[in-house]
């Protein structure tokens, strides 16, 4: 590797990263596929409402072009991988044999034939030493998103002509949708940093346009602000991240004083040459990013509301292109993050403990929610946290593996939630929903499909790709298992219980919409075809997207078709940290699947056969048990408050840390007091009740009381000291800050 | 002799009777702006303060051209003569209830500017004094507009393009501020 | 010549722009004296450039004539919106700041 990058430093080409310029004419172009919803979206934008569609057909058909466009993409690539031949090709093979002989890990690029990627880049502008290139990147990871996107977003347009057809601004709508997917496009092949962070803002930009796309009510628009914040948070850590790597990669390259190029930060990072400690600060950083984006936990909560957009925008977002942003931008900084966090060999690191709890705790709130799109939602941040954890164990094709099946089912749910919610008018399950079954058919049987998919029951897609991912911790001594790049216990526990968590809830959500008795009003009727045939494609892809990436040595088809997922995403190249892969086992399946299996039966006992009696002893649909666990035991009632409230983070954000810095410290004591501490009173009953009266006679009246009165007193005696300047004149102001400037100027003078 | 110090260093390209010809010429320059500009910021008259601002911004330009930055002084003449003050003249006229005589500003106000002002011309003048005590200005030629436009398109590409997304952003800005809805 | 002599050149004119700002009455007559203030920033900018016989100083004072006439343009607007609103361009009228 020391070889190559000292080649690569001395070559005025630097092409021995893994990358080429050759390659056939469909990969060095795939800038044309984010092109096409760009130029879909000007054509919307300025032609759009003289069409007679309102410009939702000239979307289709771009969309659809760039859906094509990508399918030959993906063939050109699998034909690229395995029967490229050039000069590069040789060179990678006696850099990753000479790696080899160096004694790391060699079992990823000593596999054989290298997979080049390919490469293709124009020079934006020059700034003295430095060039800022544009161009594109192909390889396995960016194909995939490439097929994934593209295909989504095709079908939620074919979706939305039905979904918001009579909206006042349907062409505004269309215009959008068709920027959002050229942005992710963009950001999938981005060669650059750069253009990465460019792409990432427009996502999110995007995102705010379309979440508060009926932003005349308030909460719409409340939650279109708040995931664009929440996102500035974390988009500050992407940019202090991408400046972080530009200076550690510039100070290893000599004659050279920084680089955005992915291929080279990875390929330094992989063979050691940038500082650890540099790299560790970035990947905290990117991680930031990662985290408000991709929704993981302390950063999750800008996701359920973003329910509040059109449902097909959901479906988008959730399956396709914002949140999984995140995690690609992962994939593809990988290098970084692999040295960073010292994946290989270790137990535990931030990436995999967020990811850890981000699943376990989007499971359980999703098992509180009434409305039917939070649950998927909740689903959505825990399955984000299975790939963030499996990226964060080593599990690198698992995770993107989990993110094409993904990317199918929770399509598929999000638009089964949206048919049913256009059927009733109204997404709460417990109110307006219920024995939707008789009703609506296909929307029943395709929500079912997609549940059990995400379930993981085999052999639909989710299971394949959540058991490699449990393999991939390499935490399963236990069942005799081998392999893996650590020992990562922890995470494994952490996988298999989610696993039974995602069966209960989907359980619990398939009960409370679909069977029962029907508890809205009118009678609710199926879809049109346009939201049908969607739905079953989705559907359809949902159950056989597994088999893409059986696992080695599974007995019942050939060599030749186990595992072609990995073997066509997977970059063999110098940019592309050489990872270990676990070993599947016959044992850590069936538990999963035994796991999983009892989830439902636990979930389906209470709904299926406790609730349904009650329901027939009541004489009306219930939706729950009248003298159920919850309102027994105030242990129980109290975690389920605790779960309803969100774990109190939207308290501690709007209130604790956002009211603590504009308002006084005071009022946000005050505000504790009655939030966190009046919940608590409450749920814990009677006796808690008293206590609580007393540390609210003593602690807040006398001493919290003091406290406010005594500050209030000290600032309005200085206010009205200092209201006798305040003119209300912008002149009188200037003065002031011209000669305050003045003085504080002298002074530095006559000191320094 | 500070002065005859630093004509010492120039070369032979500055005879003695272009130094002293330059700071005649900036002597004049100087006092003529100075007198204009105050004249600017005391008279009532709103038009006449306009004209006075020509003629600051005028010397300015000779300024300039007298340190050898002749495009800079023309692009002063260009853009400020020629489209600033014009388009102050027409804020004045279109806002023609003030056109004319302006009330005097109350004798507290003024004295309070006054003082900030004069602190000001301490502080800064002091502190030109003390920092840049006898160095001079020696320059052998004009500066080319050639190198000007290499370095904007090179070096300042960034700035450059930040100012014209600036212009962009005023013009619509000032479209949607002073719009009749 | 002097390096000083521009230096206090502007100066006086920055000083003189500064008292035009904080005392005059009239919305154009303040606008007119923050254009001095920037002209005695420009001098200053154009002065070191030719000690130090670089480009770079008329650069920027390039790009201040620039941002000049982009400030001209909007904070003319806004006086005219004024004078739109309250009839009168009287800073004096306008304390709708105070507390």
């Amino acid at each position: 590797m020391t070889d190559l990058l000292t080649l690569a430093a001395t070559t005025a080409s630097g092409l021995s990263l893994g990358i080429t310029e050759g390659g056939s004419w469909l990969l060095r172009n795939a800038w044309l596929i984010p092109a096409l919803p760009a130029l879909s979206f000007l054509g919307i934008l300025f032609f759009g409402k003289r069409m007679p569609r309102g410009g939702s057909e000239l979307g289709i058909a771009l969309v659809g072009i760039a859906f094509v466009l990508s399918l030959l993409t993906a063939a050109a690539w699998i034909d690229h991988r395995d029967n490229f031949e050039g000069e590069e090709v040789h060179r990678a093979v006696a850099a990753a044999e000479g790696h080899a002989a160096e004694g790391h890990a060699t079992e990823g690029h000593a596999a054989g034939h290298p997979s080049l990627a390919v490469h293709n880049t124009v020079t934006w502008f020059e700034l003295n030493d430095v060039t800022f290139t544009a161009g594109t990147l192909v390889d396995g990871p960016a194909v995939m998103m490439l097929v994934v996107v593209t295909l989504v977003s095709l079908l939620v347009h074919v979706y939305s002509t039905e979904y918001v057809a009579g909206d006042q601004r349907y062409t505004h709508f269309f215009a959008f949708l068709s920027l959002f997917t050229a942005s992710m496009l963009l950001l999938v092949v981005s060669e650059n940093t750069l253009q990465l962070l460019v792409s990432w803002e427009l996502v999110g930009v995007c995102s705010f346009v379309l979440i508060g796309h009926w932003w005349e009510e308030k909460p719409n628009s409340d939650a279109a602000l708040k995931a664009f914040l929440t996102n500035r948070v974390g988009d500050m850590g992407l940019i202090v991240g991408v400046t972080i790597l530009f200076f550690t990669v510039g100070s290893a390259l000599p004659g050279q004083f920084g680089s955005f190029s992915i291929a080279e930060t990875n390929a330094l990072a992989g063979a050691g040459r940038l500082s650890h400690t540099a790299l560790l600060v970035a990947s905290c950083c990117l991680m930031a990013a990662v985290m408000s984006k991709s929704g993981q936990f302390l950063l999750h909560t800008w996701l359920p509301d973003a329910m509040a957009g059109p449902t097909p925008v959901s479906a988008l977002i959730h399956a396709a292109t914002m949140v999984v942003a995140g995690v690609f931008m992962i994939a593809r900084m990988y290098g970084v993050f692999f040295e960073g966090f010292s994946i290989g060999g270790s137990s535990i690191n931030l990436m995999a403990l967020i990811g850890g709890l981000t699943t376990l705790v989007g499971a359980c709130l999703a098992f509180v929610q009434r409305d039917i799109k939070k649950v998927l939602a909740y689903s959505t941040i825990s399955q984000l946290g299975y790939m963030v954890m499996a990226l964060g164990v080593g599990a690198w094709t698992a995770a993107l593996f989990h993110l094409f099946t993904h990317a199918f089912f929770k399509a598929c749910l999000f638009l089964g939630s949206g048919a049913a919610a256009h059927a009733v008018h109204s997404f709460d399950m417990k109110s307006d929903m219920g024995g939707l079954r008789k009703h609506m058919p296909h929307t029943y049987r395709t929500f079912v499909i997609g549940s059990i998919a995400l379930a993981g029951l085999p052999p639909l897609a989710g299971f394949w790709s959540k058991d490699e991912i449990l393999v991939g911790t390499g935490g399963w001594g236990l069942f005799g298992g081998t392999g893996g790049n650590g020992a990562y216990t922890f995470m494994l526990v952490m996988g298999v219980t989610t696993a039974a968590l995602t069966a209960a809830y989907m359980t619990r959500c398939i009960y409370l919409t679909f069977f029962g008795e029907f508890r809205g009003h009118g009678t609710p009727h199926e879809s049109g075809p346009r939201i049908v045939v969607p739905l079953w494609i989705l559907a359809g892809l949902a159950i056989v997207a597994g088999l893409l990436n059986l696992p080695k040595g599974f007995p019942l088809v050939p060599g030749s078709l186990q595992e072609r997922f990995g073997h066509f995403v997977e970059p063999v190249a110098a940019y592309f940290p050489s990872i270990s892969h676990g070993t599947p086992s016959w044992s850590l399946a069936i538990a999963s699947t035994l796991v999983v299996l009892s989830g439902i039966a636990v979930a389906g006992w209470y709904y299926f056969v406790k609730v349904e009696a009650a329901s027939k002893a009541a004489g009306e649909s219930l939706t729950e048990l009248p003298d159920g666990l919850t309102s027994r035991y105030p242990l129980a009632k109290m975690g389920h408050t605790f779960l309803v409230q969100k774990y109190y983070l939207d308290h501690l954000y709007t209130d604790i840390i956002a009211g603590g810095t504009k308002g006084p410290v005071a009022a946000a004591a005050y505000k504790v007091d009655q939030d966190v501490i009046d919940g608590v009173v409450n749920a814990a009953g009677e006796n808690a009740v008293k206590a609580g009266n007393l540390v609210y006679h003593r602690f807040d009246q006398l001493v919290v009381d003091g406290i406010i009165n005594t500050s209030g007193r000290a600032s309005s005696g200085a206010g009205g000291e200092l209201r006798k300047i305040q003119t209300g004149k912008v002149q009188d102001y200037a003065a002031i800050l011209f000669a305050a400037a003045t003085v504080l100027a002298g002074i530095l003078i006559v000191i320094v | 002799m500070t002065v005859l110090a630093a004509l010492q260093g120039f070369d032979s390209l500055m005879s003695g009777d272009t130094v002293v010809a330059q700071n005649i010429a900036f002597g004049i320059l100087a006092l003529v702006m100075i007198v204009a500009a105050l004249r600017m910021v005391t008279t009532s008259n709103v038009v006449h303060a306009a004209l006075y601002l020509v003629i600051v911004l005028a010397g300015v330009s000779g300024i300039f051209i007298l340190l050898g930055a002749e495009f800079v002084g023309v692009t002063q003449v260009l853009v400020y003569i020629g489209a600033i003050v014009v388009l102050f003249l027409f804020g004045i006229m279109l806002t023609r209830g003030a056109l004319g005589e302006d009330e005097e500003a109350d004798t507290e106000k003024r004295r309070m500017a006054v003082l900030v002002g004069v602190l000001v011309l301490v502080v800064t003048g002091g502190a030109v004094l003390d920092s840049f005590g006898d160095a001079a200005v020696n320059r052998a030629a004009p500066s080319l507009t050639a190198e000007i436009g290499d370095t904007i398109f090179s070096q300042y590409i960034v700035p450059f393009e930040a100012v014209s997304v600036l212009l962009l952003a005023a013009l619509i800005g000032a479209i949607v501020v002073a719009r009749k809805d | 010549m002097l390096l000083n002599q521009f230096l206090l050149l502007a100066a006086a004119l920055f000083a003189i722009g500064v008292y035009g700002v904080l005392a005059r009455r009239n919305g154009v007559l303040v606008l007119m004296s923050i254009e001095l203030i920037l002209n005695a920033v420009n001098i200053n900018l154009v002065a070191f450039s030719a000690v130090r016989a670089t480009v770079g100083g008329e650069i920027f004072a390039l790009f201040i004539i620039a941002v000049a006439a982009a400030e001209v343009g909007v904070g003319l607007a806004m006086v005219l919106l004024l004078y739109r609103n309250r009839r009168s361009i009287d800073l004096a009228g306008i304390d709708q700041l105070r507390g």
